[in-house]
């Protein structure tokens, strides 16, 4: 495929991008955040949920922007470093990569199919683990084992979740 | 150029942003420093809203609390359900206020009995990430609280502050694997650094293997770290072993158990004792009562007998038959002959017990075991070896022939031990 070929599948893509209210883009990531700072403390069971990262794949793929979808993780990230005890950066740069491939992926495909969701969640739910543990070890020199089983079933969980969150954030979508 | 770089601009563009968190991340591992203005706004900006969301949350579940507990009680007469449902209502909202008093005051009890000075403080939210064991609280450094003062329990140590914000301060938790405080055990004084493993569990290390640590020994803090006073509970010892170069204990924090709600965090912390170790009293043996046995035969009943009674009965016996009365005979008479075999008819129906005189047959052993013969008993006249009256003891008064007997009764079959 040429370049120029490439270009007008990207733009085409483009144009069909999804577009949200702005607030949307400020609420739902708080609101994300929110919900893993305050909900496992009375419901221990959902510690499991990566809100944060379900809310930047979601945005990413439906505005179809890479630099749109590197940012959106970029803030998303920092913002969970810092409630976090790491130092600022460790989420923030996985997010970023995350929201950038996210978005790459919703140039190229069709996201609107559940099963592809699920399909892509899974995915990007193992990478962004995966990016996580090998800069933990890489940068900060932290030791924790890294279980694969445990990763896929958190994966398979949060893609199962995140469908239907995707599906209730559908409806947050401005009408063209 | 400008051609280049609008072909690539996404991937400079995520490079670029890439690269500032990098840059971001290396000044704050390499200085050992933080990044203060980015976590505060974010803080601010949240715990604010996470206190309001607790404040509401509160309302929302006792309201609804309330509400399914006024459903269960609907009864066929309309006014005896409403004046039930009210006092339902006003049972639980003052069962719940009763409960947050009973914490209150549990906190307030021990921040009396503390000479430490503490500041109450409410378990707001959790940190983000999964292997972070932080939590935030709704003092901050408007309070007082300050960065490394410790969080404790009346139960124990909860962790210590990380980092304290305007509004609220984030506390890492003991079981945080970066975290760390010098303890002691409790019976063996054993010194050590806590560790927390991530999950729940902790780890104490810097012992070494030749130091003794049991299972169920309370590690308290040593008060070494400066951070928490001498003298607070930590946790239980779980499961101890030797390790290659040092003893590998794994300890329960007691504190982190109940999930606290409310915390108290340590503003200045002044040591006290470790309160002295207390042996578990010891389970004791309790036989059955020996009385309890009596109604099902009279066989079972009477005093547990031991080798010795035995042995005295049958010496006794013996003597009985020979007309031999210990204590009584003068000196100088006939011995008495203990090889002789008991009459196993002797003896009933308070008969005395015929002797069967002849060669020792029986072994020692047998002695205990109360063998009879089954030869015929040949009467063996009392006379035939008149009891000879012993050298009494001084102090005691002579005895005459009727009350010899009476000394030294018959034993009755009822009363015989049981043989083992």
């Amino acid at each position: 495929m040429s370049y120029s070929s490439e270009r007008e599948l990207a733009l085409d893509r483009e144009s069909q991008s999804s577009r949200f209210k702005t607030w949307v883009f400020f609420i739902v990531p708080i609101l994300a955040i929110l919900f893993q700072v305050y909900v496992p403390l009375f419901f221990n069971f959902l510690g499991f949920l990566e809100l944060p990262l379900l809310v930047t794949i979601y945005f990413a793929l439906m505005r179809r922007s890479q630099i749109r979808g590197l940012f959106i993780g970029a803030v998303v990230g920092l913002a969970q470093d810092s409630l976090s005890k790491n130092p600022l950066g460790m989420f923030g740069i996985c997010k970023t990569l995350v929201g950038y491939f996210a978005a790459s992926l919703g140039l190229r495909i069709d996201v609107e199919q559940p099963f592809v969701r699920l399909l892509l969640t899974f995915l990007l739910f193992c990478f962004h683990q995966f990016l996580y543990w090998v800069m933990a070890r890489a940068l900060l020199a932290q030791t924790y084992p890294f279980d694969w089983r445990e990763m896929a079933i958190l994966a398979a969980l949060n893609s199962v979740v995140g469908v239907f969150l995707f599906h209730f954030l559908d409806r947050l979508r401005e009408e063209r | 150029m400008e051609n280049l770089f609008n072909r690539y601009r996404n991937f400079t563009t995520l490079i670029l942003v890439l690269f500032a968190q990098l840059v971001l991340l290396a000044y704050q591992v390499k200085n050992n420093k933080d990044v203060p203005f980015l976590r505060f706004w974010t803080v601010t900006a949240v715990t604010p809203i996470a206190t309001v969301i607790e404040d509401v949350r509160s309302g929302v579940a006792g309201f609804f609390e309330n509400y399914f507990t006024l459903r269960d009680v609907r009864g066929e007469n309309k006014k005896m359900r409403e004046e039930l449902g009210r006092l339902k209502l006003e049972n639980q909202f003052l069962k719940t206020e009763l409960a947050t008093a009973d914490r209150a005051r549990a906190l307030a009890a021990f921040e009396s009995q503390s000479q430490s000075k503490m500041l109450a403080a409410r378990i707001i939210g959790t940190g983000t990430g999964a292997n972070n064991k932080v939590v935030f609280i709704d003092r901050g450094s408007n309070s007082g609280v300050q960065k490394g003062m410790g969080v404790v329990t009346p139960d124990g140590i909860v962790g210590k502050v990380l980092a304290a914000y305007p509004t609220a301060a984030q506390v890492l938790l003991v079981t945080d694997p970066g975290f760390g405080a010098g303890v002691i055990s409790q019976k063996n004084h054993v010194r050590g650094v806590v560790k927390g493993l991530g999950y729940g569990r902790c780890r104490v290390d810097y012992v070494e293997n030749e130091q003794k640590v049991d299972m169920g020994e309370m590690f308290y803090t040593s008060g070494d770290d400066r951070v928490f006073p001498k003298g607070l509970p930590v946790g239980k010892v779980t499961a101890v072993h030797d390790g290659s170069t040092a003893k590998e204990i794994f300890v329960s924090p007691i504190a982190l158990e109940d999930s606290p709600e409310e915390v108290l965090v340590i503003l200045e912390g002044i040591n006290k004792e470790i309160p002295a170790h207390q042996e578990p009293a010891r389970q004791v043996y309790l036989g059955p009562d020996p009385a309890s046995g009596a109604a099902e035969g009279a066989a079972l009943s009477g005093p547990v007998q031991t080798t010795a009674d035995k042995v005295m009965d049958r010496t006794k016996e013996i003597g009985e038959q020979q007309g031999h009365k210990f204590g009584v005979n003068p000196g100088g008479g006939k011995p008495i002959d203990f090889n002789i075999k008991l009459n196993p008819e002797a003896g009933k129906n308070g008969a005395p017990r015929q002797s069967v005189i002849g060669t020792p047959q029986a072994a020692p052993g047998d002695l205990l075991d109360g063998d009879v013969t089954d030869a015929p008993p040949s009467p063996a006249p009392p006379a035939a070896a008149p009891p000879k009256t012993p050298p009494q003891a001084p102090g005691t008064p002579p005895k005459t022939a009727a009350q010899a007997p009476a000394a030294a009764p018959p034993k009755a079959p009822a009363s015989a031990p049981p043989k083992r």
